[in-house]
């Protein structure tokens, strides 16, 4: 045999324990922290930089309700009969995809309080706004490619019913589009929660934040920086595994 | 209507420093092709790793890979640019950003090649190993060839959006497209210009770039 033909069930068996694993071990690791601050090296350290995460996990909500919303509505305009709106929307789409969220980031924070427009928001609205619209342009494409997925027959059969096109909308087409957004949304939603540490760079004090603070106040910089990498992976690969597990439901389902 | 644009986007002002703002871009276009060239080979590296008989090989490459892939990019580049210079690796800037860009995308399109190798027909597998071919053969001159052509879309999607992340190299002193916004609006204390300008130079390259890939689909798509 020259090469394994596909990666087996047992690898994603084995990925599940390793997560169960880790969640206990964090689980401990926090009751512990409660209990007594740590003391051993370079734990120590873990408390100072647990204090972002409250602001990175609220900004990964708010931003993913937001990006939800959006990307929604913004899917179905772009699906829209109507000229106008589909071009509205895929200006904005083509906008938010062709550029850095990055440069949306500090242009919403740094040129929005300006002449002409003299809209100020504060750090974290701005940061939500960013990730929001960002990833909202992005989850929108991927409501446009599933309503499009849908059969052309049922389209023509909720016509041929006489149901009127909001309800063919709420009754055929996103119940099923909704089964394909599902992995997708959830990918976008890891890439929105690693996003959320650019916002350190608009003086929000998320962890990554902390550990920039940390760094000039503590030095230890590869203890710090070691434990920020772990901090994002113990958030993101659950969700990981998840999405995973969407998509293995979702191919048995079709 | 012309002149109430005119007023608050000066465009005098924005002539003024386009030259020097296409330097900025030229830098962040030679990061993303650098970082892509990387991301390729480390991509097809990672791939093959993860497919690798040998789970002392393939289990270590998968852990590696998944945790780049659930760590943010941003601090991916503080992490090399601030611990390096630790054990004594001094690079410049440019370097470091590369490679962790490189290095980031690299386990993206490590699973476009998965994709791409998982979708060559089980018969060549087999034809392969019925003839007595060598791996290295196998993989040269029959799985490759045949997986890497379709993958030109998405590897393209992933050019695209390298080049546009690529703004993250601001953060560690790199002066490319966006720093180099950055700086004249600090110098000059307007920020609307500069970094209106920034966003549209992005756009005026990304666009194009994400029509010739949808081009590209289309292509293969059949």
């Amino acid at each position: 045999m020259v090469a394994r033909f596909s990666v087996g069930s047992e690898r994603i068996k084995n990925g599940i324990f390793f997560v169960i694993a880790i969640l206990i071990v964090g689980t401990a690791f926090g009751v512990q922290m409660l209990a007594e601050p740590p003391e051993l090296p370079p734990f120590d350290l873990l408390p100072s930089l647990l204090r972002g995460l409250s602001t990175t996990i609220s900004l990964t909500f708010w931003g993913a309700i937001l990006a939800f919303v959006v990307a929604l509505i913004t899917g179905i305009l772009r699906s829209s009969q109507s000229v106008v709106l589909r071009s509205i929307s895929g200006i904005y789409v083509e906008i938010f995809r062709g550029t850095s969220i990055l440069v949306q980031l500090f242009w919403i924070y740094f040129v929005l309080p300006l002449d002409p427009f003299n809209i100020s928001l504060s750090a974290f609205q701005a940061g939500v706004l960013a990730l929001g619209l960002n990833v909202g342009a992005y989850g929108a494409e991927v409501v446009r490619g599933a309503i499009q997925a849908i059969p052309r027959g049922q389209i023509e059969a909720s016509i041929a019913l006489n149901m009127s096109r909001g309800l063919m909308l709420r009754r055929v087409i996103l119940p099923q589009a909704i089964v394909r957004i599902l992995p997708p949304f959830g990918n976008l939603l890891i890439e929105l929660l690693k996003a959320t540490s650019l916002a350190s760079l608009i003086t929000l004090s998320d962890v990554t934040f902390q550990a920039l603070t940390l760094r000039q106040t503590v030095g230890r910089i590869t203890e710090i920086f070691t434990l920020l990498l772990f901090i994002y992976f113990l958030i993101a690969y659950p969700l990981t595994l998840g999405v995973r597990w969407l998509e293995k439901r979702r191919q048995w389902a079709t | 209507m012309f002149d109430e644009l005119v007023e608050f986007f000066d465009f005098q002002f924005a002539l003024e420093i386009l030259p020097q703002l296409l330097e900025g871009l030229l830098i962040t276009v030679q990061a993303s092709l650098v970082g892509f060239a990387l991301a390729a080979i480390l991509g097809l590296l990672m791939a093959l790793g993860r497919r690798s008989e040998n789970e002392l090989i393939a289990q270590p490459v998968g852990a590696v890979v998944e945790f780049i892939r659930s760590t943010p990019l941003l601090v991916q580049l503080f992490f090399f640019f601030y611990v390096l210079p630790r054990y004594g690796l001094r690079l410049p800037p440019f370097i470091i950003g590369t490679i962790a860009l490189g290095l980031h995308y690299g386990t993206y399109t490590s699973e476009v090649y998965r994709a791409g190798i998982d979708a060559v027909d089980t018969g060549q597998w087999e034809a392969a190993t019925a003839l007595n071919f060598s791996p290295v053969r196998v993989w040269t001159a029959i799985i490759l060839p045949q997986a890497i052509p379709p993958m030109f879309p998405a590897l393209g999607n992933y050019l695209v959006a390298m080049f546009k992340e690529s703004a993250l190299l601001a953060a560690i002193t790199v002066n490319e497209l966006l720093q180099t916004g950055q700086v004249i609006g600090t110098r000059t204390f307007r920020y609307l210009v500069p970094i209106t300008m920034v966003g549209l130079l992005y756009l005026l390259i990304s666009y194009p770039s994400s029509m010739i890939v949808r081009k590209l689909e289309a292509r293969y798509a059949n």
